[in-house]
């Protein structure tokens, strides 16, 4: 996986360890078929502080589609979170400005600018059509009250009368796994795992067309991972559900995404499907949070990580904004902030080696786009 | 642990440690009969893996003198850490760092960096004058890769999380110390900084002659660093060798559950298992997961 040298391969047939059996991520089409579910459009949150204008989300596009599920990675900072919060207008913060759009379909009537709805209107989209698992919900269960009564509270929040609710506990928790008894328990007499899957049953409990989870494993032992991994992947087919995750952990997206994008200092420098993304990541940023990842079965050598450190969010570097902690940093990124677009398919020199970029990669660097002029990239 | 040559007496070592939280039905055996042994020399790393609740810090908190067994004995030089007079108790501290999983929670926000440092100098007498004193910093931050300026002077806050876990590096670098207890180290960086604090231990082991006993969920961390590990399942040792012995031929179905539950970045290796197949390696390994009915 690792661009090590000029023109090697990029598959890895180093073998040590017994690996469990594993099989290729489902040959779901490269692109996306469904309808386009959620539309982010240039969406840019900022935040007036006495410091200056914090922007931390600058420009983000992305589309996520119906029963797709959509990974967004990116390390702490990049603004992940904010961008997922502010889909779900939950952002409290004051002196808040928003710009561009997010396009909602829901089931039934027309599209809707999430970004212009008010709290009545949002508040029957939030669990009907859009649920959200926010970071570390599982420790936000209330104690004192048992685990079935919580998610019947959110049916009935949403407008399900309180019998209906309650009838349809046990099938929701049959579907995250659970066991019925579970309904009678207390948050603290359950297991990590166990009480994420509760959060994720009052997700799916009012039928949502996209579940937004921010880091649903993290901090979850690597065996448990595994299973709300399993588990958020059978919801998509049970449930045809639309999900997308957020994770700073890319081997997560790569066992559970169709399609990945990469934020870096508030926008998204790289997007496309998650097999070629990963096998051949183009944009720096994304090559190296790819080689930072030790893995078991390659040779023990020293990885670098990416030097230096997440920029804030009130003075952005200027041109490209990885520029300054970027290995092959051209004179253009100094000044020319690159635009996320189509990268010009072909042979490209990536400063790693030349690479054979496929048709349909997004990214936003100077080394793949056609605007930049030829003269000011590698010869 | 290696078998070949043991010095007499291990810098530090714990023999059938045992620890009980509560008693009765709420008893809970944190740490049942652990032992290990860390000699002085050759320096060494030891990662010791598990699952939360598996035992790992607690096992790290008794090396560090911090939580006195129930039973058995944590030794530093032979000396049973917990009855240390107090001249010893300096010397075990200067010889003995740690380094914890919470680079946020660890400083005291109201105070910048540098007290950090010069609490530490001060304590143990590490230099006569100011110049000294600046020298020891300016190199502990050089061998951590910090610019002092992007340092000193400024507040915890200011800095990133994977800076101020490198201050905790730098912080325990100024001690020269023969072994450092990184408990979670990496935890709660970002991948891209867990990278630049591993190969800081791995310099201060090479180039400073450093051990490190190296706690982790991670399995991957432990194949990079590479040295022996440990792995605690439920309080117990399960399974200890080289890295690369425990790793290519894992002998305890619970190190294969580890194992086989790291996420490869690769999407043509993606698990097929469902959670009910999951939960039955789970069972195997000895570590279903529970709530407090099947518990009872």
């Amino acid at each position: 996986m690792a661009i090590t040298g000029k023109d090697e391969t990029m598959t890895d047939t180093s073998t040590a360890s017994p690996k469990p059996a594993t099989q290729p991520a489902p040959a779901r089409p490269t692109a996306p078929t469904g309808a386009p579910l959620l539309e982010i459009q240039d969406l840019a949150i900022h935040f007036r502080s006495a410091r200056g204008v914090a922007r931390v989300v600058d420009g983000t596009t992305l589309t996520i589609h119906q029963n797709e599920i959509v990974g967004v990675a990116g390390e702490s900072g990049s603004g992940k979170t904010t961008l997922v919060e502010a889909i779900l207008q939950i952002i409290r913060f004051p002196n808040r400005e928003t710009h561009g759009s997010v396009m909602f379909t829901p089931r039934s009537g027309p599209k809707i600018d999430l970004m212009k709805t008010n709290e009545r209107q949002m508040r029957r989209l939030r669990l009907n059509e859009i649920a959200y698992v926010p970071q570390g919900s599982m420790n936000s269960l209330n104690p004192v009250a048992r685990v079935g009564d919580q998610i019947v509270d959110g049916m009935v929040d949403h407008g399900l009368g309180k019998r209906e609710a309650r009838d349809r506990v046990p099938g929701i928790l049959e579907r995250v796994g659970l066991e019925q008894r579970v309904a009678k328990l207390y948050p603290h007499e359950l297991s990590g795992g166990m009480k994420q899957r509760v959060i994720i049953a009052i997700a799916i409990s009012m039928n949502p067309s996209l579940i937004i989870a921010d880091e649903p494993t993290t901090a979850l032992d690597v065996n448990v991972q595994r299973k709300i991994l399993a588990t958020l992947s059978k919801l998509r087919d049970d449930l045809n559900v639309a999900i997308m995750i957020v994770s700073h952990d890319l081997p997560v997206h790569a066992q559970l995404v169709d399609r990945i994008a990469v934020m870096y200092a508030g926008q998204i420098v790289e997007a496309g499907d998650i097999r070629s993304t990963v096998k051949l990541p183009l944009h720096p940023y994304a090559r190296g949070l790819m080689n930072a990842i030790p893995s078991i079965g390659k040779p023990r050598e020293r990885l670098e990580g990416i030097k230096g450190a997440t920029p804030s969010p009130l003075s952005w570097p200027p041109g490209c904004r990885f520029h300054n902690r970027c290995p092959h940093v051209m004179d253009v990124c100094q000044t020319t902030p690159p635009i996320l677009a189509a990268a010009e398919p072909g042979d490209r020199d990536t400063g790693d080696g030349i690479v054979l970029v496929q048709p349909g990669r997004e990214v936003a660097c100077h080394l793949y786009l056609e605007s930049t002029p030829k003269e000011a990239r590698p010869q | 642990m290696s078998e070949s040559t043991r010095p007499a007496v291990p810098l530090l070592e714990l023999r059938d440690a045992t620890t009980i939280f509560g008693s009765g039905a709420q008893e809970t055996v944190a740490n049942d009969h652990v032992s290990l042994a860390m000699a002085e020399a050759p320096p060494r790393l030891l990662s010791i893996v598990g699952e939360s609740g598996s035992g790992k810090t607690t096992a790290a908190r008794t090396l560090l003198g911090l939580q006195k067994p129930t039973g058995g004995q944590a030794l530093w030089r032979g000396k049973d850490i917990y009855a240390l007079p107090k001249r010893d108790m300096h010397a075990f501290r200067s010889e003995i760092q740690a380094v914890f999983q919470d680079p946020y929670g660890i400083f005291n926000p109201f105070y910048k960096i540098n007290r950090v440092f010069d609490l530490t100098i001060k304590k143990f007498n590490l230099a006569s004058s100011r110049q000294d004193r600046e020298g020891l910093i300016e190199d502990a931050l050089r061998v951590v890769n910090l610019r002092p300026p992007d340092v000193l002077g400024r507040y915890p806050h200011q800095l990133s999380g994977g800076e101020r876990q490198r201050v905790m590096l730098a912080r325990a670098y100024l001690m020269k110390p023969k072994l450092i207890v990184a408990d979670e180290a990496i935890s709660m960086l970002d991948v891209a900084v867990r990278a630049v604090i591993m190969n800081i231990l791995l310099d201060f082991k090479e180039q400073a002659g450093m051990s490190t006993v190296f706690i982790t969920h991670d399995l991957s961390a432990a194949h990079y660093l590479g040295g022996d590990i440990m792995v605690m399942r439920r309080g117990q040792v399960v399974e200890t060798g080289t890295v690369d012995r425990v790793l290519q031929a894992p002998e305890h179905p619970y190190t294969r559950l580890l194992l086989d539950s790291i996420p490869s970045p690769d999407p043509d290796e993606r698990w097929q298992d469902d959670v009910a197949a999951i939960a039955r390696l789970e069972e195997e390994a000895g570590v279903a997961e529970r709530d407090v009915v099947t518990t009872a």
